[in-house]
């Protein structure tokens, strides 16, 4: 991070307040330029209430935050020019083609109409809608509709990106896309990305992380920190003896393993480097061995005592969650 | 990734300024006229009611009525409202548009743009006042199925009513459309105000000699106020008998005092002013 630039995003005690019910209470971070910054946690947890408070949408009960630079209260226009925004629910306008509706944001944005053209085609090519540029966007699949908005968020070059869940819904292979045009796009641009996702698997794909429960940040560090923070890899053991296997790893390693589903299984520091060291000294033939480092949903898990899954199906977050659709209603 | 990236076209975005605001009030507008004339199918059935009223309803009562009109025909004497109305209906649908983008959620698109709500609501206002006034321009030019002359004074006066009545409904529906937040009421309110509005105006009866409480509701009613400089013009350009036009055309009057064309036509322009006003206040709060 250069020293002169300032954060990208820099949150200090924001608190969004709905009656009776705190959505947001209190989180503090900053984004230094150029990061891919995820925002993780269950539905309800307070994500997009932050979000809507970085681009201005909702003004917040308490704290301050900067986009850019600039408040995000009392500069708002200025806010409004260096941001771009990809909401979780469809914003396009289904009657015009792909390329009215982006033409319609480079003119709401004031982009000089000499470039227009240029930048709506290239903007086009990089989500591969090039070919559907003079269709009708009532005839597009969801995930043609969600590059549409990509493109369209970056039509007018954003400092910062926002992506509220960018991929819900959406198959296998248009999500990988989707997360090659934000690299792609953080490459040349140098746009920083502040995204949402309750996927545990795309959460990896960003610099860092911030897990969200319940309005408030329980933590926030690069995914692979996130991971070592867990501790152990587990190794799970095919072997030809199980017993005399618990057996030699007790008394020549010191590991108390566990017969798991028909395995060997134990949890050990650096598991990769574990293996070989297991091969050379134990005197029972292994069959199989399997390793896997922890995900985020062990990380979830360890801060917040649920996975995120059975944190969107019952707790106490539930009123929170009840709540927010509510006002998410009202707002409409 | 790099050759996806290599020849990036460099843009940026300007400072707010008058100029900017005027592009996005453009912008706004000219969205809703790739709309209107992307569906001009759908938009010609918002036609069918003012038709139905002018040509079967008009010929139907032409025989209860030729008694009391003096000679002339019914069609004629409703034309003028008939107008109003259809300019009256397409402003209401329009403006409801609003509400379908809150619902659908393109309304978002607008709300988070560098540029100000007021813009949104002036684009707006002329957008669906556009459609609405071309629609009424349709009418009018079936001026000469009932009689009335195709006069270049009588049109373009006409045109210039129903441009300006045009806004004005469009800025009432605009402020309805923000002041409410579901798309359901807003038939609603077509029922409930639109309706009532369209039959106290005297678009369909001649506003002198109503009994006192209908006076009273006809005179407060903003649309009496278009229909009847719209068929005083009419009128103007017809050959009929004294007694018709005394009958007809009696004009609004306030306490005896007949309005004169052009402070109607006042009341029109500042109620749509007052409204779009408001509207502007409304949506401009965030939260």
């Amino acid at each position: 991070m250069h020293p002169f630039i300032p954060p990208a995003i820099e949150v200090e005690d924001l608190v969004k307040s709905y009656g009776e019910v705190d959505a947001v209470r209190g989180v503090s971070f900053a984004v230094p330029p150029g990061e891919v910054f995820g925002f993780l946690g269950p539905n309800g947890a307070g994500k997009s209430t932050t979000i809507n408070m970085l681009c201005t949408l909702v003004t917040p009960t308490a704290g301050t935050a900067r986009v850019s630079g600039f408040d995000v209260v009392t500069r708002r226009d200025e806010v409004r020019r260096h941001i771009g925004l990809v909401f979780q629910d469809p914003t396009l306008d289904l009657q015009l083609t792909a390329a009215q509706n982006l033409r319609l944001h480079g003119d709401l944005y004031g982009i000089g109409a000499e470039v227009i053209p240029a930048r709506m085609d290239q903007m086009l090519r990089m989500v591969g809608l090039a070919d559907r540029r003079d269709q009708r966007v009532i005839t597009f699949s969801g995930g043609m509709k969600r590059r549409l908005e990509i493109a369209r968020g970056l039509m007018h070059s954003p400092r910062v990106l926002f992506l509220d869940e960018p991929t819900i819904g959406l198959d296998p292979q248009t999500r990988s896309s989707i997360w090659r045009y934000i690299r792609a796009l953080q490459e040349s641009e140098g746009t920083t990305i502040f995204m949402t996702t309750h996927y545990m698997d795309e959460a990896e794909f960003c610099d860092r992380i911030a897990i969200m429960d319940r309005g408030e940040i329980v933590v926030l560090d690069t995914p692979e920190a996130l991971k070592a923070g867990v501790g152990a890899d587990r190794v799970v053991l095919g072997t030809a003896d199980d017993d005399a296997a618990l057996a030699a790893l007790r008394d020549r390693f010191g590991i108390e393993a566990s017969v798991a589903e028909g395995a060997v299984t134990f949890h050990v520091e650096n598991g990769e480097a574990f293996v070989p060291r297991l091969f050379a000294e134990l005197d029972v033939a292994i069959t199989s061995v399997a390793v896997s480092r922890p995900t985020l949903d062990d990380v979830f898990m360890r801060h917040t005592g649920t996975t995120i899954r059975d944190a969107e199906t019952g707790g106490p977050a539930d009123l929170n969650r009840a709540m927010m659709r509510a006002m998410a209603g009202a707002k409409r | 990734m790099s050759a996806l990236v290599a020849d990036v076209v460099a843009v940026r975005v300007p400072e707010r300024t008058w100029r900017s605001e005027a592009r996005a009030v453009k912008t706004v507008w000219r969205r809703d006229m790739i709309r209107f004339l992307g569906n001009r199918a759908q938009t010609m059935t918002w036609l069918i009611q003012p038709l139905l009223f002018l040509f079967v309803l008009g010929s139907g009562l032409q025989s209860l009525s030729a008694a009391s009109t003096d000679g002339v025909d019914l069609k004629t004497f409703i034309f003028p409202g008939v107008v109003c109305i259809a300019v009256l209906f397409t402003a209401m649908i329009s403006a409801a548009s609003l509400v379908w983008d809150r619902e659908l959620g393109f309304l978002r698109e607008m709300m988070v743009a560098p540029v100000s709500r007021t813009s949104i609501i002036v684009g707006k206002c002329l957008g669906a006042a556009t459609i609405a006034a071309s629609q009424g321009a349709i009418v009018l030019a079936l001026a000469g199925f009932v009689d009335v002359p195709y006069d270049p004074v009588l049109l373009l006066g006409a045109l210039g009513l129903l441009v300006l009545l045009a806004f004005t409904v469009t800025a009432f529906g605009v402020l309805v459309a923000v002041t409410i937040k579901q798309a359901q009421t807003f038939t609603w309110v077509m029922q409930m105000v639109v309706f009532p509005m369209l039959f106290l105006s005297g678009a369909l009866y001649p506003v002198a000699g109503l009994p006192a409480w209908l006076e009273v509701l006809n005179r407060i009613n903003p649309l009496t106020y278009a229909v009847d400089p719209m068929r005083h013009l009419v009128f103007s350009h017809l050959d009929v008998s004294e007694a018709a036009r005394r009958t007809l055309d009696p004009g609004v009057t306030w306490f005896g005092w007949r309005v004169p064309s052009l402070v109607e036509v006042g009341v029109v322009v500042l109620l749509g002013l007052a409204m779009m006003g408001v509207a502007i206040r409304r949506f401009s709060r965030t939260d």
